[in-house]
């Protein structure tokens, strides 16, 4: 039974191009062009998955995004699948392969369905919460059970083997769908020079005339796509976009759209192509084109396989060349459903009969229904259907006159297919993403575009206006207005002229009722994804909940994937007949962004695996490498972490390391630290209001500490700057700091001092530094430098200007272990070469290259702080101990110093910082251990601090930590408690913060 | 995402290039050892948290690094005019 | 060669081959594809900042460079290998053949009167061209900045972000496009654009 549906003369497919493709573990043909839901249906496979919530059979519903039942599961192996297609909207191409998400065992018997068949009554809204919480206990056991059978998808379990693409657009005009409405309005713009994109979701543009009869221009409305797009392609200035979806409309005319560029041709994408490609649109102007869906009427069994939207057999009919049965039963609220009909019988199908609930119709319509061999019934509805796996038969009624009860007999109408058509909802998602509600129209009983404060006009069926030659003139009025207010010159005004029928009335219904109260008639589908049932939504406002939002949450319309296209105004008018409210009354919920779901892989776009985030190196970084080091992250930087040698632990080299500086040299790449070159006259005074110490009279060749506080008087970073010249200097920052402190810099100057003449550039990757530490690093300086390095010429705290290797430097002696030390500046372009030949010539000196670890445990042996690791942003320098830094008898009140006056930052008992010494000088305390002076008799206890930092220290031989605690400066020797894991304390004492060389001998070393 | 114009680079740029840099024409006492804890509490904490017209301050970050003065809606994120630092909006008597 | 005021420094070795650029560690050459995209970095460039008033600059700069004054915003001026661009109302990025460096930062000092910084960043940053048909597609695919000829035409100076990082674009032709960028990003932007150009193809 190869494509047994399959009928000529389908406008998208090329029938002489056979593709093979697989569903469920069958091997099926289709066409080319064909989406996987047509080439499904031209098979006769009517049920494509199993329901969310009762495990019901269900069958293609649409032909387009708005699909709630055909959601597969997609991917020939375990890296390439993807959950959540949408079949509608998936071409087919050799090798595809697809499965049904829901349905356990198998989509044929799944045993969810006799929970559906026995509790499917018994499963109301909040039956999880209401049922299975008793006993409490036993909830995670049924939960277990209630998950098996749930479920929509699955990730993929390998990496992605795909690559994804994001690109940034930019227009004068954005125009969002290529039906009619987009077309008219792109043929306009393509004869200006606007910039122009056209988007559209599906596969090729036209919109309706895919499928339609329409004739515009005297040719058949596809003709006269192709003959536009034709046009539009050659166009220079138009970027025509297919399979791309605008998912979100953001402020400003931001407009986020979503393209599958390769998904229509391979299970994973050809080399070095993206697969999907995130376009980043900014429009000045928009053009909102989306056009309808069609809404489907709810009625008893509306969900077997074999119920879709009428435009929808038109769509498979004309566009796809399948026809989904024989025998139509086709119910509406309108006239334009009648064209499916019609298809059906022109493409040769068995019978076809029109439902019409109106008692008064068009008798033009009706007479063009009965020559074509269609029989109409008015004043009538489908209220339920017969067969469970599939469509047998309608059963037909007349009714009432407000339609809120069955009068008259019933009559069992056979059919294999029930299209319904209870009128059109405008595709408004997009108008709701920038924040406006969209409004009620009674008189198309349908909700449109609110105004928006966005430049974007509406076109179309969007608008609330379905007719042909509405979307052809308000496309190009919308155009033109838009390209007039742009400055463009229009030079054809021309209007595309169209054939149409007149429409008659369409009377708005929604709900058709049925024999029983609507509780106890067979299942009524509102919401099919999430399994919403008209009794559901009943029941809810039943039971209390009014506002829709609370029947939204509570029902979960409108949650599933689909967003609630087609259900969403069914919902809300039962809600709202049943609170005896008007629809505008009841309102509506909000649509979010995305339109429809967007993989993962192309929010990430080039942001994955190397390309993360950026990795900054410094110029040493390949010497680096070669040695082994280990790396860690410091911000965006990669910095050598330590540098193992064979068979060594993290802790053996830290111990090796620092006692290599301790007692000869080490070597450390301090080219990450901040580097800010400051010139000016008014350079010294500027750094006088933003350190907290004084600058006055560091003379030329001189380096100083400073401290910088926030106007709370916080400590916020620190450094060494130096005086290069009278009006120069050159200010270090923490690395992680080097940014936030330029822009802090920058801040005071241009807002609050800009009389201040001084200019701040970064440095930070200009200058590459190699410093030398340890009691040997004077001897090895010496080999490669004539610099005098007598330390009376050359004393701690200054620098000097001289050739290192070759390489004209400038030498800091400054010190961050407490070993005498130098920091070798040089322009970054000869930092590897000085690194190298530094190695080479350390080699007879032993020298030790070293990373962050060692640095960060020789200088906390010090109790130099690290801003932002022993501080937090709530840390004054009286509570570290470092009132000597703050120079209170300058004359300008500098950044922090009222705000270290304030009470609180005077108060007793604050949190500073100390030594301490755990009493197993084995144990290394976890930073971020917590601390209190007793061990508590009783939890919660109150903490009293924290531990900053902590290491092993190899000089000390025993452990050591920096800890934040109450009053702690005036606690030396006592002993607190430190929590290190559940019911697990250790003992320390409580010492000064300095632990080695308190007196600072070795770095002024003569 | 906002489009905010630089005055200094005289052109509209994304979002992504600009800090936000706190509410605007925030003045530092001139006699800061003078202001009582509770004056410079309010300089330092308290700041206009309006529903609609809010002057702020933003920093061309990844542009001319310049701050400038942005007046922002904060219900429809319209970003009204942008003006140097030092000046008043257009509009403001 | 300090003055008292301001420190300029000889940077450069007298020996020759001591350099290396910000992009010696990275993976180069040709990527194969139909249109292919040419990222090719051009080193040995000196870079100098300019900090001041226009009206200090500008006959200093006319003077030492023989180049107009680019005071308009995003506006550059250049002559064979020397180049400057407008980054800020007070500030400008010169380049100049790597050897010239510190003559030219001393030029210019000398003849500039008035409260002007002059930063010497050669070892900061360095300069990649990108050029052919598709190469406004990969900056299409790195930075918000619309770079349509309209809008970014040759000659126009832009800083912005490009990827997770900053950049200085000029363009220098309908097809041709200069970054300068950061030393410590050029790895990452480096493999950035040879990754956004995979689908053209890469010179390089």
């Amino acid at each position: 039974m190869s494509q047994s549906n399959r009928i000529p003369g389908g406008r998208c497919v090329d029938y002489g191009s056979e593709i093979n493709f697989r569903f469920n573990g069958r091997s099926l043909k289709g066409y080319k062009g064909d989406t996987l839901a047509s080439a499904l249906l031209a098979n006769e496979i009517k049920i494509v998955g199993r329901s969310f919530k009762y495990g019901r059979p269900r069958g293609v519903m649409s032909a387009g995004s708005e699909e709630p039942n055909a959601i597969l599961q997609l991917g020939a192996n375990p890296a390439s699948q993807v959950p959540n297609v949408r079949a509608t909207q998936q071409q087919i191409f050799n090798g595809l392969t697809s499965r049904t998400t829901n349905g356990w065992p198998s989509v044929d018997f799944d045993v969810m369905s006799l929970v559906g068949l026995v509790a499917g009554k018994l499963m109301p809204p909040g039956f999880y919460y209401k049922t299975l919480m008793f006993p409490q206990f036993l909830w995670h056991t049924y939960e277990r059970i209630v998950r098996r059978g749930a479920g929509i998808g699955i990730a993929p379990t390998e990496p992605d083997p795909d690559r994804y693409d994001k690109i940034n657009r930019h227009c004068d005009l954005l125009i969002i769908g290529a039906g009619p409405a987009g077309l008219a309005a792109a043929l306009i713009a393509s004869k200006t020079s606007a910039r122009v994109i056209l988007l559209d979701e599906h596969d090729e543009a036209g919109g309706t005339l895919l499928y339609s009869n329409d004739i515009i221009e005297g040719l058949p409305g596809i003709d006269w796509v192709k003959q536009i797009t034709a046009e539009l392609n050659a166009a220079a200035n138009v970027d025509l976009l297919t399979r791309t979806t605008a998912v979100g409309y953001h402020d400003q005319n931001f407009i986020v759209a979503h393209e599958r560029r390769t998904d229509h041709l391979a299970d994973v994408a050809p080399a070095g192509f993206a697969r999907q490609r995130v376009h980043r649109i900014r429009a000045r102007h928009v053009i909102l084109a989306t056009g309808a869906h069609e809404r489907p009427l709810v009625f008893a069994n509306n969900d077997v396989p074999g119920c879709m939207q009428a435009s929808a057999v038109s769509a498979y009919i004309n566009g796809y060349g399948v026809r989904p049965g024989k025998r139509l039963v086709l119910m509406t609220t309108n006239d334009n459903a009648y064209e499916a009909a019609f298809d059906w019988i022109e493409s040769g199908g068995e019978s076809a009969v029109v439902v019409d609930i109106r008692t008064s119709v068009n008798s033009e319509l009706l007479k063009r229904a009965a020559t074509a061999g269609i029989r109409t019934l008015t004043g009538s509805a489908v209220f339920e259907v017969k067969g469970k796996r599939q469509v047998k038969a309608a059963l037909v009624c007349g009714l009432d006159a407000e339609r809120n009860a069955l009068i008259g007999n019933d009559e069992t109408i056979p059919a294999d297919i029930i299209a319904s058509s209870g009128g059109w909802s405008p595709v408004v998602h997009l108008s709701c993403h920038t924040g406006i509600k969209p409004d009620w129209r009674e008189d198309i009983a349908a909700f449109v575009p609110g105004a928006t404060n966005q430049k974007m006009l509406t076109a179309g069926a969007v608008s609330g206006d379905f007719s042909l030659s509405a979307a052809l003139r308000q496309g190009a009025s919308a155009a033109a207005t838009i390209l007039a207010d742009c400055g463009f010159d229009l030079e054809d005004k021309a209007t595309t002229s169209c054939q149409e029928h007149t429409v008659g009335m369409f009377q708005p219904c929604f709900h058709i009722p049925h024999r029983k109260p609507t509780s106890r008639s067979p299942a009524q589908f509102v919401d099919y994804q999430l399994d919403v049932t008209a009794a559901a939504i009943e029941l809810a406002t039943r039971e209390g909940f009014e506002s829709i939002e609370h029947v939204k949450r509570y029902t979960a319309l409108g949650f599933g994937t689909d967003q609630g296209k087609i259900s969403n105004v069914n919902g809300i008018a039962i809600a709202a007949r049943s609170t005896g409210r008007s629809i505008s009354e009841t309102g509506t919920t909000m649509f979010r962004p995305n339109y429809t779901p967007v993989s993962f892989g192309a929010m990430a776009g080039r942001d994955v695996d190397e390309l993360f985030q950026p990795k900054r190196y410094t110029a040493m970084q390949p010497w680096h490498e070669q040695a082994g080091a280990l790396f860690e992250d410091v911000g965006q930087w990669k910095r050598p972490w330590y540098y193992p040698q064979t068979g060594e632990s993290l802790q053996d080299a830290i111990n090796r390391e620092c006692l290599a500086v301790r007692s000869g040299v080490g070597i450390l790449d301090a080219s990450t630290l901040g580097k800010i070159d400051i010139q000016g006259p008014d350079a010294r005074e500027f750094l006088n209001r933003i350190y907290t110490n004084a600058w006055m009279k560091l003379g030329i060749g001189k380096c100083r500490y400073g401290l910088m506080c926030g106007e709370d008087g916080m400590i916020m970073d620190d450094g060494v700057t130096a005086c290069l010249a009278d009006n120069h200097f050159v200010m270090t920052t923490t690395t992680g700091g080097a940014a936030r402190v330029l822009e802090w810099l920058e801040l005071w100057h241009q807002t609050e001092w800009p009389e201040l003449e001084v200019y701040f550039n970064t440095v930070t990757d200009h200058w590459a530094t190699a410093t030398l530490s340890g009691p040997g690093s004077r001897a090895l300086l010496a080999e490669l430098t004539d610099l005098d390095l007598d330390p009376t010429n050359f004393p701690f705290m200054d620098w000097r200007e001289a050739m290192v290797a070759d390489i004209p430097a400038r030498v800091f002696r400054i010190s961050f272990t407490g070993e005498l030390s130098y920091e070798i500046n040089v322009n970054a372009n000869y930092g590897l070469t000085l690194w190298r030949r530094l190695i080479e010539v350390g080699e007879k000196h032993n020298l030790t290259p070293y990373g962050t670890e060692t640095m960060h445990a020789l200088r906390a042996e010090k109790g130099f702080i690290i801003v932002g690791q022993d501080t937090d942003g709530s840390v004054t320098p009286e509570d570290i101990g470092m009132e000597w830094a703050i120079a209170r008898r300058k004359q300008f009140s500098f950044i922090g110093r009222r705000g270290m006056a304030r009470e609180d930052c005077q108060r007793q008992q604050r949190k500073q910082l100390v030594g301490l010494l755990p009493v197993n000088g084995d144990v290394v305390l976890p930073e971020g251990s917590q601390i209190v002076f007793d061990k508590p008799h009783q939890l919660p206890a109150k903490m009293v601090g924290h531990v900053t930092s902590s290491y092993y220290s190899a000089v000390l031989g025993r452990s050591f930590a920096l800890a934040l605690i109450q009053g702690g400066l005036g606690r030396m020797d006592e002993t607190v408690q430190v929590s290190i894991g559940p019911d697990t304390w250790e003992t320390a004492e409580i010492t000064a913060s300095v632990f080695y060389d308190p007196k600072g001998e070795q770095q002024h070393v003569q | 995402m906002l489009k905010i114009h630089c005055p200094y680079c005289q052109e509209t740029r994304e979002e992504e290039e600009f800090h936000y840099s706190g509410q605007a024409h925030i003045a530092r006492p001139t006699d800061p050892e003078s202001c009582s804890d509770e004056d410079w509490g309010n300089y330092l904490y308290f700041r206009k948290n309006p529903r609609g017209r809010h002057m702020e301050m933003w920093v061309h970050a990844a542009g001319c690094r310049k701050f400038f003065n942005v007046v922002r809606d904060t219900v429809t994120y319209e970003v009204e005019q942008t003006y140097l630092i030092g000046h008043v909006p257009a509009g403001s008597t | 060669m300090s003055n008292n005021s301001y420190a300029i420094m000889e940077q450069q070795p007298s020996i020759k081959g001591l350099a290396n650029t910000p992009l010696v560690n990275v993976v180069r050459g040709a990527i194969p594809g139909p249109n292919a995209v040419g990222i090719e970095e051009h080193d040995d460039v000196g870079h100098l900042v300019l900090r001041g008033d226009a009206t200090l600059l500008a006959s200093a700069v006319t003077e030492v460079l023989d180049l107009a004054f680019p005071d308009q915003p995003l506006s550059s001026c250049s002559r064979d290998k020397t180049c400057i661009r407008w980054i800020s109302p007070d500030e400008w990025l010169v380049t100049v053949p790597g050897t010239e460096t510190s003559s030219v930062e001393s030029s210019l000092r000398d003849a500039i009167v008035g409260h002007v910084a002059i930063v010497n960043v050669s070892g900061g940053q360095t300069i990649v061209h990108l050029t052919g048909k598709h190469a406004s597609d990969v900056l299409m695919k790195s930075t918000s900045y619309d770079v349509h000829e309209l809008n970014f035409p040759t000659g126009k100076v832009i800083t912005t972000t490009l990827a997770q990082a900053q950049v200085i674009i000029r363009r220098l032709d309908t097809d041709q496009f200069e970054l300068v960028i950061r030393r410590s990003f050029a790895d990452y932007i480096w493999s950035w654009l040879r990754d956004a150009a995979t689908e053209f193809g890469v010179n390089g």
